[in-house]
């Protein structure tokens, strides 16, 4: 099992000092190499899921098992270094650090886990995603169709586990959408990684085999 | 890529402020090397110079003055001695060697102070086990018209062996020059003294010079009143006359050229400091003490401890000025500090969203809180650095401005054995000033920061 979600709460703290529920889910899986799509109105959760999930935020009670190993009970310095080596994240808005060139963004996501960073890794990633070429270009040289690319190397560098996908293709135009797409999966299936995307396109959602509404199985349907 | 490969880019993504923050440093450290360095030229200088002679005498007035004027031949002598009295002094049983110093001239070219002594100064130790050494076939005054140079002053007039020169009376702007031409029979191995500043002749020579003897009746009564003894006015009126009965014979047509070779009557010589070395060696000190206080009840003379008179400017002046300057330097240093704290924090707000990447790639609260105080420990060593390079490069080319301006020697290399404390407390305020900006890295809500 690549993700177990079991008896999570996560509530928020309104400056009146009341608590906000974001989060009720009784139980949540994701098999090996298994690949989910996560769909949920603006303001479900989705995001507090995926940082629940990947120990950014804590939560307030329940169990989050990746990879045969819980994590909200761990101490946020061990939960960081599980993130850093377990977990592979590709943002919206792939934040790729500007003054970093490519092949240092993908080193920088090598850099936080306790196996040493290794530029030949990280070449072959880049190749990967079809940017041996860009190894030295900086973010701001690159389309945002190249810029996802190169998150999604960065995603994989330290072979992890589990990967997230918050919204991958939003913020790129539609020729590079699938080709995002198809990278992001064949790389999962090629590395035995299983995924959890979060997208609104039904487009997207239609390719894979498993789509989860978080309406379903969240029992908050508060607004965050 | 390890935490300071990560402060460094983000250091070179603002390189500008990042220049300019670290050159604030450097211009504090430049200030501060620069004051090191000179404080410790100024300090081995008045530490070392006096030696190879306990006391120096000369006539009462400011102790301070008197050893001014004598080891750093700086500022106008107090008064004059009478030669009599170094001759007393010479051969009192007490003492083993009393050297005369007349001052007063300085050379035409350069105006570098002249010292008439005699060639047993060359004998005594510059600074402790150093004696001086001069050139190969050098000679330590042996001649009337001999005279030897410093380092600094054979360098800076260009002047050679068997050179000729005059004196001029007073200061080089106001006196007048002499007839008498003294020639160069030795050159000093540099001494990082102010001897190397001075140019020493031959003291027979010097009151030889035309004007540096007293008038015979002002200096039979001067002696006469330094001694307390009454003057024999009889006596006076005959040495009055058979003196105006040989000058006549002697000095016709006033040629005061090398060969004319008149000896001055010691009644006509004045000393203006005597350098006393006393004799025996474990009660030396206690003997020294004893004639400084003899000399002290008498009113003629004065006999002053130069290490003391040092050690009281050193305490009292130099030192006030050193603190001062180093304060204020400091100072600098800090409000530079305090710059890369503006700078450090005001790039926070544009920097949190790649605190929160990097956060969520993995990084723990105290990596992010590392990146950023070795961002401030960067700059701070880099500006540090880089200010000890100019200040060094600004002694080098101050350095020889310097000694022709003020006669104070500077090795253009010397090191402060201070600046080695300076990058360690670099590094403690860079870790101040980055502790604050470095907590705000440390705070960072990354899911909040994340989703703005």
């Amino acid at each position: 099992m690549s993700l177990l979600l079991e008896n999570v709460k996560k509530s928020y703290r309104e400056p009146d000092g009341s608590s906000l529920p974001i989060l009720d889910i009784e139980r949540f899986e994701i098999k090996d190499q298994e690949q989910v799509v996560l769909i949920g109105e603006s303001g479900s959760g989705k995001s507090t899921l995926l940082n629940v999930i990947s120990g950014i935020t804590a939560v307030d009670s329940g169990k989050v098992t990746i990879a045969g190993t819980e994590i909200a009970s761990m101490a946020e310095v061990v939960r960081d270094q599980f993130r850093a080596e377990r977990i592979g994240i590709v943002f919206q808005t792939f934040n790729l650090l500007p003054a970093f060139s490519a092949l240092e963004n993908v080193l920088l996501g090598m850099s936080f886990s306790r196996k040493k960073p290794s530029r030949d890794r990280a070449k072959e990633l880049l190749a990967l995603v079809g940017l041996e070429h860009r190894l030295h270009h900086h973010p701001r040289q690159m389309s945002v169709g190249e810029q996802q690319r190169v998150a999604v190397a960065r995603a994989l560098a330290n072979q992890p586990r589990l990967l997230l996908a918050d919204e991958p293709t939003a913020n790129v135009d539609l020729a590079n959408q699938q080709t995002i797409l198809e990278l992001l999966r064949d790389a999962c299936h090629q590395n035995q990684i299983a995924m959890l995307l979060v997208t609104h396109s039904q487009e997207v959602a239609k390719q894979f085999e498993r789509v989860e509404s978080l309406a379903e199985f969240n029992k908050v349907h508060a607004r965050v | 890529m390890n935490t300071l490969t990560i402060a460094w880019k983000s250091i070179r993504q603002r390189r500008v402020a990042s220049l300019l923050t670290a050159l604030s440093v450097a211009l504090g450290v430049t200030l501060m090397i620069s004051v090191l360095v000179i404080n410790g030229v100024i300090d081995r200088m008045f530490n070392q110079t006096a030696s190879g002679y306990d006391l120096i005498v000369g006539p009462k007035g400011s102790a301070l003055q008197l050893v001014l004027n004598t080891v750093f031949r700086v500022g106008a002598p107090i008064e004059n001695l009478p030669y009599r009295y170094y001759t007393e002094l010479k051969n009192d049983s007490r003492i083993e060697e009393a050297i005369p110093f007349a001052i007063g001239d300085v050379t035409q070219k350069g105006g570098f102070p002249i010292v008439g002594t005699i060639p047993r100064y060359f004998a005594l130790e510059y600074i402790p086990g150093r004696h001086f050494r001069i050139n190969k076939e050098g000679k330590f005054l042996p001649g009337t018209w001999d005279s030897v140079i410093g380092s600094a002053v054979a360098k800076q007039n260009n002047w050679k062996m068997g050179d000729e020169f005059s004196l001029i009376h007073g200061s080089a702007e106001s006196g007048h020059v002499h007839d008498e031409k003294f020639k160069i029979v030795g050159i000093l191995a540099p001494t990082g003294t102010p001897n190397d500043r001075t140019v020493f002749v031959n003291l027979r020579g010097f009151y030889q010079v035309s004007g540096h003897e007293k008038p015979l009746e002002e200096a039979i009564r001067r002696e006469a009143a330094f001694f307390g003894e009454k003057v024999d006015e009889e006596k006076l009126k005959a040495r009055l006359k058979e003196s105006a009965a040989h000058d006549h014979h002697d000095h016709s047509g006033h040629d005061h050229g090398h060969d004319h070779g008149h000896e001055v009557p010691d009644a006509q010589k004045e000393v203006t400091a005597i350098l006393v070395q006393m004799k025996g060696d474990r009660l030396r000190g206690f003997s020294t003490i004893k004639f400084q206080s003899e000399l002290k009840e008498g009113n003629q003379a004065q006999a002053v401890n130069p290490i003391q008179q040092i050690s009281w400017l050193m305490t009292n002046i130099v030192g006030n000025i050193r603190t001062m300057l180093i304060i204020l330097t400091s100072l600098i240093i800090v409000v530079s500090g305090v710059g890369i704290f503006v700078s450090i924090y005001n790039s926070m707000s544009d920097r949190k969203r790649e605190i929160a990447i990097m956060r969520a790639l993995g990084a723990g609260r105290t990596t992010v809180f590392g990146i950023i105080l070795s961002e401030s420990v960067l700059l701070c060593l880099g500006g540090g650095i880089l200010g000890i390079i100019l200040g060094h490069g600004l002694v080098f080319v101050a350095a020889p401005i310097i000694e022709a301006r003020s006669g104070l020697l500077i090795n253009p290399f010397a090191f402060s054995s201070t600046e080695l404390f300076l990058l360690p407390i670099l590094v403690v305020l860079a870790s101040l000033v980055g502790f604050i900006p470095a907590m705000t890295a440390y705070r960072t809500d990354v899911a909040s920061t994340l989703s703005d």
